[in-house]
């Protein structure tokens, strides 16, 4: 089975993160990557499958060429190979050229298996999955707790506010996963070892057919108008129990008009 | 904010579960109405329930889309329906909820159309500038859509919803399914007991509970003060990987974001992954034992003491004045 997970590097959210003023994009610079924690578990997930069905499993990256730390990881953990898709021109994609972009990038890997994270913890948008199987025209399985795979069929728990619903599919799919699905491991010392010797193919947007005027900033479907620092919430009173912290907090309640 | 001239129809998609209409909708219609007219889209068997209720919030028109073979395939078919609507109704914008299934609807329509996508807006202004909230509440960003009909993915309990009763003209419409639509079928769904509990992120009130809560079992106290303030349960990370809670009530960067009226940490110190999901409440509150915790940079009200006191004298007290 020919499995590929996408995988982002994203600034530590234990971090200060900022937008640069001169162009409203992330600024990657001024903190550290790891890679999307969402994406652990993706990649944890096309790794169980690989071990159950046999395959191959390629991580996907486009971002910075600082991503290739992000990119070493995930083969330390068990990956086969990689494709790291980095261009200045792809600066400041949004979600729309984004997809556009991986669409191009898994017309070269081929895949029985797209496997992502349900979100990234920078942008958050959570619709990078649904675009894929949209433009690739695949069955779209995600938002995944569990995923079964039985020969070209593929079951998965669709996590969902009320539950869950089970849905059946056919390969080939995209699926997404969120947390909990699986515990992702830690790369191995031999993990760590063997990554340094497989293979990272970078190809330029041209490889891909890709305009550099459709991606990037200047083509983004979105732009930023303006953004600001968040005004600072008012500091607010704390006190310490004396038997009465309830009935204090319900004071406060009663002026805010709760109860 | 301010009211602009009608620029036409803005397409809201109901949020439903069965014909159960989501209090979210209500909040897209009220946006809707500020902007243009608002044409509500229903998808899905159950609508007879819910037509009181667009029209008690100034849907202008509804388009019901009934086959229940909309609703059968993940997400795709309704993408699909709205794709349709947009070629035929020429609306000035699509809103749907931001929740993960409609920020999905909106990734798939973003590519059938060709057209911009912004996800979790907080606020809408004219021109449709979208106000959003990011890295944890950090940052306020306003974005737009400079290409295409505009799809805007608006986050439960960011507009209070306003009644504005009208008459809706009632459309019917259906479309054809492509295959690929059809790829991913839903065999069940498994509605969870959810009990009598406002669902997380639609609440005014979420209560929720962290490691400082200490068990599966001692969440009780937990959902004693939920209940008498009428509040949802939420739960801090520590709390669910211990599988004191289930997943779905996490709050917090992986887990759900709320933004309700009020917040009431109970033994949960704040780290910034919780935060990135409950920093945008009106008002919050701490019951936390260490004085020291994160969580109280946060509070409009906190209280250093042990929760297994406070909460339950809480609870107590609430219930009395009631
Ligand atoms: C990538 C990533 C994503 C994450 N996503 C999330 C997420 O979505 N949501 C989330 O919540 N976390 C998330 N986390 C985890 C987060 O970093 C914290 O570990 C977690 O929020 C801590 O939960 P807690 O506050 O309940 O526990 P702790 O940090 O252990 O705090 C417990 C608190 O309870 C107090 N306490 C203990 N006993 C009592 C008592 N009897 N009475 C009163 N107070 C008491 C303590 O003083 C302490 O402040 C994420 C972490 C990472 C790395
Ligand atoms: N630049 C990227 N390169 C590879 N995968 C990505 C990229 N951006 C997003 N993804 C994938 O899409 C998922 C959802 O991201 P998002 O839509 O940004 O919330 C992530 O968890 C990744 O699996």
């Amino acid at each position: 089975m020919n499995i590929v997970v996408c995988v982002k590097q994203v600034p530590d959210t234990a971090t200060e993160r900022k937008l640069k003023s001169s162009d409203s994009t992330l600024d990657r610079e001024a903190v550290d990557g790891l890679m999307n924690e969402l994406d652990e578990y993706a990649v944890e997930e096309a790794l169980r499958i690989k071990e159950a069905h046999g395959g191959e499993v390629t991580i996907l990256t486009m971002g910075p060429s600082t991503a290739a730390d992000t990119i070493r990881k995930a083969l330390s953990m068990g990956a086969d190979k990689a494709v790291h898709l980095s261009d200045d021109a792809l600066h400041g994609s949004d979600s729309l050229q984004t997809s556009f972009a991986i669409q191009q990038v898994l017309g070269r890997t081929g895949f029985d298996l797209v496997i992502l994270g349900s979100e990234s913890t920078d942008a958050r948008t959570g619709v990078l999955a649904a675009m894929l199987a949209e433009r690739l025209g695949v069955s779209q399985v995600t938002l995944a707790n569990k995923v079964e795979i039985d020969g070209s069929t593929i079951r998965i728990q669709r996590q969902t506010d009320y539950g869950f619903d089970r849905v059946e599919a056919s390969l080939p799919a995209v699926v997404s996963v969120v947390e909990k699905i699986n515990e992702p491991r830690y790369p191995s010392f031999k993990g760590i070892m063997a990554a340094k010797k497989k293979p990272v193919d970078a190809p330029s947007l041209a490889d891909l057919g890709i305009d550099a005027a459709q991606v990037g900033l200047a083509g983004s479907a979105t732009t930023v108008v303006d953004f600001a620092e968040a005004p600072p919430r008012a500091k607010g009173q704390i006190v310490t129990d004396e038997g009465d912290g309830g009935s204090k907090i319900a004071d406060f309640l009663a002026s805010k008009k709760f109860v | 904010m301010s009211v602009s001239p009608t620029q036409g129809e803005i397409l809201v998609l109901v949020d439903h579960l069965d014909g159960e209409l989501k209090k979210v909708t209500l909040e897209l219609l009220t946006l809707a109405r500020r902007h243009g007219d608002a044409a509500a889209v229903w998808i899905g068997p159950g609508y007879e329930g819910a037509k009181e209720k667009l029209a008690e919030y100034g849907a202008a028109k509804v388009y019901v889309a009934a086959s229940s073979e909309l609703t059968d395939y993940v997400v795709a078919p309704k993408a699909e329906l709205l794709a349709q609507l947009v070629a035929d109704k020429s609306p000035a914008a699509v809103l749907v909820s931001a929740t993960a299934e409609g920020k999905e609807i909106a990734g798939r329509l973003a590519v059938k159309i060709n057209s911009g996508v912004l996800t979790d807006a907080i606020g809408l202004t004219d021109g449709f500038v979208a106000e959003q909230s990011i890295f944890g509440g950090s940052t306020v960003v306003h974005s737009q859509v400079r290409q295409g009909t505009p799809i805007i993915a608006v986050r439960p309990n960011s507009t209070a919803p306003e009644a504005s009763p009208s008459s809706p003209v009632e459309e019917e419409v259906s479309v054809v399914l492509s295959d690929a639509a059809k790829a991913a079928k839903i065999v069940e769904k498994v509605v969870q007991e959810k009990g009598e509990r406002p669902e997380l992120t639609e609440a005014a009130i979420v209560v929720s509970g962290g490691r400082g809560v200490g068990g599966a079992e001692n969440f009780k106290v937990i959902e004693a003060l939920a209940d008498s303030l009428g509040a949802a349960v939420g739960a801090s990370r520590a709390a669910t990987d211990a599988g004191w809670y289930p997943h779905s009530f996490q709050v917090g960067q992986t887990g759900k974001t709320v933004s309700p009226q009020l917040y009431i940490a109970v033994g949960i110190s704040g780290a910034i992954q919780h935060r990135a999901g409950m920093q945008t409440s009106k008002t919050i509150i701490a019951i936390n034992k260490d004085a020291e915790a994160p969580i109280f940079d946060l509070v409009d009200y906190g209280v250093v003491g042990d929760l297994f006191q406070v909460a339950p004298a809480l609870t107590e007290e609430i219930n009395k004045r009631k």
